[in-house]
């Protein structure tokens, strides 16, 4: 086996001390719920947004409304791809005009998937604020966007690459990175977390 | 997963997966039009030929309305008032209007195959929008997204093709794909109006409409396709009405929960009676909204797809 250069971000409890940590900062910016809706994009952001709504009902009693959004048709980079990426729904069953709207995702890198998320809210109205939530925070923006809310900045190079694994999609929950210059898959990638599963290698 | 083609000329090769990741993502466009702002800028930059050489308003308008709903560019194409009129051939036609940087083209004629002959002559992807008796891809796409709809289900349903099975490129569509899909398909009309060679299909076959949709799940009425026969198929439209028309006493024969379907124009009296086609489990007009979204799912697929080296 070749050395694996992937190193542990977060493990569970981090993760979730995260989640309550942004809950909080989202209740005190916005003084309270009432105004809000949250949503996540596909697909962690969205179980990430489905967890800080589940938060805020119990520090406040208020039941969110939770949105998922499928960003590739307002990506900017549609016809570069040979392949069209596969689209999935979006769910907004609820009217973001005049509210506060907290977006929410796993990574935040280049910004461009931010950018295209802004464009399709607005395609939906016109919310009273449109703040950013985001787990890991790796840096490399190529567009003026920075998050409101972080669970945890991390420095990286551009050619890492930053995994979330969620329960909900994954069955563990753990943040890891890959070094550059391994030039690993995403399949091998996987493989390394299924044998070492707690910790990596260091 | 992805389409196998950069064109598409008809459901006759397509695969099970193909199909679903058509009207997969045909959902997603599906919730796109319900939304106050009906317009993603998916498309934007290319550029689509409306060519259609025959008459059409749902699938043309459909076609328009789902290319400026991804923000694309589209220009149509009329013969009546082109230089078709001073006898400019179909190639020399698309070719010049290629040369104003085309990018795909959809495509109605009456001759079968030339979508094929136009993937020859063209850079671009083409669509086939409907070919002479051949094939009409989208509209039977958007029938079996509109059967998926209702019963969360194609494999096992029982699916009775009516009419006139031997001009209408609907109905070959729709069989390929419904039974690639796992459907259980009959095809129903008069002898005169069955195509040579009709058991070729792999589908059951009557001429008798009481026995065709004795337990069908959904019955497909096809128009009577006046402009494509020579005179004399069938004795009169009286005639035709009395046996093959779906009538309201005829709906008793199907399964529970059954569903009237005609891709239209609908010559009303004749193939289909006024309380058929506006009855409770016409899904008609369903049928033409949702032929957007699949419409819209195909020139998604497909936009991103350039020519092979």
């Amino acid at each position: 086996m070749t050395k694996e250069k992937i190193e542990t971000l977060m493990d569970e409890k981090d993760i979730a001390r995260a989640i309550i940590r942004i809950s909080h900062e989202i209740l005190e910016k916005n003084s309270g719920a009432e105004t809000l809706v949250l949503i996540g994009i596909l697909n962690r952001g969205a179980d990430i947004a489905k967890r800080v709504a589940d938060k805020i009902k119990e520090i406040e009693g208020i039941v969110v409304p939770v949105g998922l959004m499928d960003i590739n048709l307002y990506r900017d980079d549609v016809h570069c791809k040979l392949d069209q990426p596969v689209i999935q729904r979006t769910e907004i069953l609820f009217d973001v005009v005049d509210r506060n709207v907290i977006l929410v995702d796993d990574v935040l890198f280049t910004g461009r998937t931010i950018r295209a998320a802004l464009d399709q809210i607005i395609d939906f109205g016109r919310p009273r604020s449109i703040q950013l939530a985001v787990l890991i925070d790796r840096g490399h923006r190529e567009l003026p966007i920075r998050p409101d809310f972080v669970g945890k900045n991390i420095p990286t190079s551009k050619d890492d690459r930053v995994l979330v694994r969620l329960m909900e999609k994954d069955g563990q929950e753990i943040v890891v990175v890959a070094k550059s210059g391994m030039k690993k898959s995403p399949s091998e990638i996987k493989k390394a977390l299924k044998s070492g599963k707690k910790g990596g290698k260091k | 997963m992805q389409l196998r083609s950069r064109h598409l000329l008809g459901l006759e090769d397509a695969t099970a997966e193909e199909i679903t990741l058509i009207l997969d993502t045909a959902e997603t466009f599906r919730e796109i039009i319900e939304r106050p702002i009906k317009k993603v800028p998916t498309l934007r930059g290319i550029t689509v030929l409306n060519l259609f050489y025959e008459p059409s308003t749902r699938t043309r308008i459909s076609f328009e309305l789902a290319e400026k709903r991804l923000s694309a560019d589209t220009v149509s194409f009329t013969p009546a008032t082109s230089s078709v009129k001073k006898g400019e051939s179909l190639r020399d036609t698309v070719q010049n209007i290629e040369a104003m940087k085309i990018d795909m083209v959809v495509v109605r004629h009456s001759s079968s195959g030339v979508p094929y002959y136009l993937t020859q002559c063209t850079q671009s992807n083409i669509i086939n929008a409907g070919d002479g008796a051949h094939e009409h891809p989208t509209q039977a796409l958007l029938d079996m997204f509109t059967i998926r709809r209702k019963y969360k289900k194609l494999k096992d349903l029982r699916v009775v093709l009516v009419g006139d099975i031997k001009h209408s490129r609907v109905v070959r569509s729709n069989i390929w794909g419904l039974k690639t899909m796992g459907a259980s398909v009959a095809v129903c009309g008069p002898s005169t109006l069955l195509p040579f060679e009709v058991e070729k299909f792999g589908v059951d076959i009557f001429t008798d409409l009481d026995k065709a949709i004795d337990g069908a799940d959904v019955v497909n009425i096809m128009r009577i396709q006046l402009e494509r026969q020579q005179a004399g198929l069938f004795p009169s439209q009286r005639e035709y009405t009395n046996l093959f028309g779906m009538t309201r006493e005829r709906l008793q024969l199907l399964n529970k929960n059954y569903t009237i379907m005609h891709p239209g124009p609908i010559n009303r009296g004749v193939e289909i009676t006024n309380e058929v086609a506006d009855g409770d489990s016409s899904v008609i007009l369903e049928q033409v909204t949702n032929g957007q979204a699949v419409r819209m799912a195909v020139l998604y697929l497909l936009s991103g797809k350039k020519e092979e080296e």
